[in-house]
């Protein structure tokens, strides 16, 4: 065979449609690279798997003859949602990991000089962080049923609430994004990342209702985006807990919506940004 | 820009931000006729790799004007990388994903079909060796595998313009031919293409033209003969049997070049510059017959590449390590 082929027809100024259209096409591609490395790798997500079953076990049993549910109802039918916001949560980690990876590889180069959407890297790592979300998602439904969780207001509620938390991960999927932009290597992620996960998760309706924390700790609490999801689902579930009559509580469903959209308006403009800069 | 150069670049200068904020690259002028290797040569921190990341859209630049494949570089970079492919030292290819699946993606992201993409794959890994491991994770590969990946996967679709980055760097040698073979296919099939590299015989070997780098500048280009040639004259060698002729031998040289010798009693040598080498050369050897003075040896010259490089850089291109 020969090396040589035709070149592709020279381009000149792409129309604003064609931009998009290529801009969806290789972000497709992409996620389907981050997909591929998942079946290349599945001890990754077998770990990531084993976290929020982890979770439900350790809360749901260990500490959970301990916890007091506002409104009463079993602790672990109030776990379970935290617990699936939690898995949101730390789904950081692998984004940000796998972004200050590529980054700090050369792969970016390649993808760099080569004619290929700006944006493709970031949005196919999206799209690929939302069906490992739908994944872990599942696996955790069904533990819960396994544990004695359950939905109690029909199968169209319990989709709403799958839907806000894959929103939510998408949000923490474009966070995770400019973290692994920002950290100078991909081991210094996990430094950045799990400081910054651990009291987010703690200081939310996660485990404890803010209503039994100290006043500022319980307001902080109770407008952290975790707890919105949380509260959200709790209720699109029809999960106890409840009881709150702070006005965030009261709003769970409308910043569980809200937060989520904020998030990616800002970091994603960002995360693209700063991989356009990458190099300057 | 004239039409026949591929690479252009006026002026360039590059200083890194932070750290001690060294001049990577100081009015760096460069000129690459299509259709040839160009070859930048020079020692490790020189600037080359700078140069190759800047001209490949990589890297922004502080100062001047750079135009690849007929497109300005700071003002056109989607152009230049419709037209560019790039291989550097790390094998810029998915660690994870075996070497037909890279394929297949960067063939993808060249907007190929999914069965085009496949197929170009498959035509690639064969053509470099690589079908046995074709379905291994790159991971597994060794450092020739992944660099002969690395070029396959610029070559998805020939480039107008192909940067090398010391493509053979640490490669053995069975490898380093596949990687030449290939340049030359490429160049015989009208891309230009830009190489950097440390080695002298690379460069010699590939290049039509050569560029020496010292600290961020350009100082020296020309064919490799020129090189050359311009660091100094042809020089007649000869070797004497009987150590007692050598000064009669100085002699006749002497009346013949019109420049004194250099005398070299230890090895019994004759050296002297001479500026028509064959003409000397005849001369020489007839005058000596006439004589029936006996040499062991007697021969032109031609200073190296390396001597080339030394002369112009004050120091050797292969010695230092430190970047």
């Amino acid at each position: 065979m020969t090396i040589v082929t035709e070149a592709a027809a020279p381009r000149t100024t792409e129309s604003a449609t064609a931009r998009r259209g290529r801009a969806f096409a290789d972000g497709r591609v992409m996620a389907g690279r981050y997909l591929r490395h998942v079946i290349r790798s599945p001890e990754e997500l077998v770990i990531y798997f084993s976290l929020p079953i982890m979770f439900v076990l350790v809360f749901g049993y260990v500490f959970g003859s301990g916890m007091q549910v506002p409104g009463g109802g079993g602790y672990r039918e109030f776990l379970l949602p935290g617990v699936f916001v939690m898995t949101m949560l730390y789904g950081i980690g692998a984004t940000a990991t796998a972004i200050a990876t590529d980054v700090g590889r050369g792969v970016v180069d390649r993808f760099r000089s080569m004619p290929v959407a700006r944006s493709a890297l970031m949005t196919g790592r999206a799209a690929a962080d939302l069906v490992r979300a739908v994944l872990e998602t599942t696996a955790l439904v069904l533990c819960g049923l396994l544990v004695g969780w359950d939905w109690h207001r029909g199968i169209g509620n319990m989709l709403a609430a799958i839907g806000l938390l894959l929103l939510l991960r998408l949000a923490l999927s474009w966070v995770g994004m400019v973290l692994g932009l920002v950290a100078p290597n991909p081991d210094t992620v996990a430094m950045i990342v799990f400081p910054l996960a651990f009291p987010l998760s703690a200081v939310s309706n996660v485990f404890v209702a803010p209503e039994l924390m100290p006043g500022w700790l319980g307001t902080i609490a109770a407008w952290n985006p975790l707890s919105a999801t949380t509260s959200a689902i709790r209720e699109l579930f029809g999960n106890p807990g409840l009881t709150g009559d702070s006005w965030p509580a009261e709003h769970a469903l409308l910043l569980a919506v809200a937060w989520p959209v904020l998030l990616i308006a800002i970091c994603a403009p960002v995360a693209v940004r700063m991989y356009r800069k990458l190099g300057r | 820009m004239t039409t026949t150069s591929a690479v252009v670049a006026e002026g360039l200068r590059k200083r890194y931000r932070g750290g001690n904020g060294t001049t990577a690259l100081d009015e760096f002028h460069l000129r690459a006729p299509a259709g040839t290797v160009y070859g930048l040569l020079g020692p490790n921190g020189a600037g080359k790799t700078t140069a190759v990341r800047i001209l490949s859209t990589l890297l922004s630049f502080d100062a001047g004007r750079a135009e690849v494949a007929g497109a300005d570089v700071a003002r056109r970079p989607d152009l230049v990388r419709d037209r560019i492919a790039v291989t550097g030292q790390y094998a810029a290819v998915d660690e994870v994903l075996s070497g037909r699946q890279n394929l297949v993606l960067f063939g993808r992201l060249h907007q190929l079909g999914g069965r085009q993409a496949k197929s170009r794959a498959g035509e690639l890994l064969d053509r470099f060796d690589l079908s046995d491991a074709a379905d291994r994770s790159v991971n597994q590969y060794s450092g020739g595998m992944r660099r002969r990946l690395d070029l396959a996967a610029s070559l998805i679709r020939s480039p107008q313009v192909l940067f090398l980055d010391e493509p053979t760097t640490g490669l053995d040698p069975r490898s380093r031919n596949q990687v030449w073979d290939a340049v030359r296919e490429l160049v015989a099939g009208g891309t230009t293409v830009l190489l950097t590299t440390q080695y002298l015989e690379e460069a010699d070997q590939l290049a039509g033209r050569i560029a020496v780098v010292d600290a961020g500048r350009v100082v020296a280009e020309g064919t490799p003969e020129e090189l050359k040639t311009a660091i100094g004259a042809d020089r007649l060698e000869l070797v004497v049997r009987d150590a007692e002729r050598l000064d009669g031998v100085a002699a006749l040289v002497a009346r013949i070049t019109g420049a004194t010798p250099d005398v070299d009693r230890d090895h019994r040598r004759v050296r002297v510059p001479v500026a028509d080498r064959m003409a000397a050369l005849t001369a020489v050897v007839r005058a000596l017959q006439e004589t029936g003075i006996a040499v062991v040896d007697v021969g032109i010259h031609r200073p190296t590449l390396d001597e080339a490089f030394l002369q112009l850089t004050g120091h050797p291109a292969e010695k230092e390590a430190s970047r």
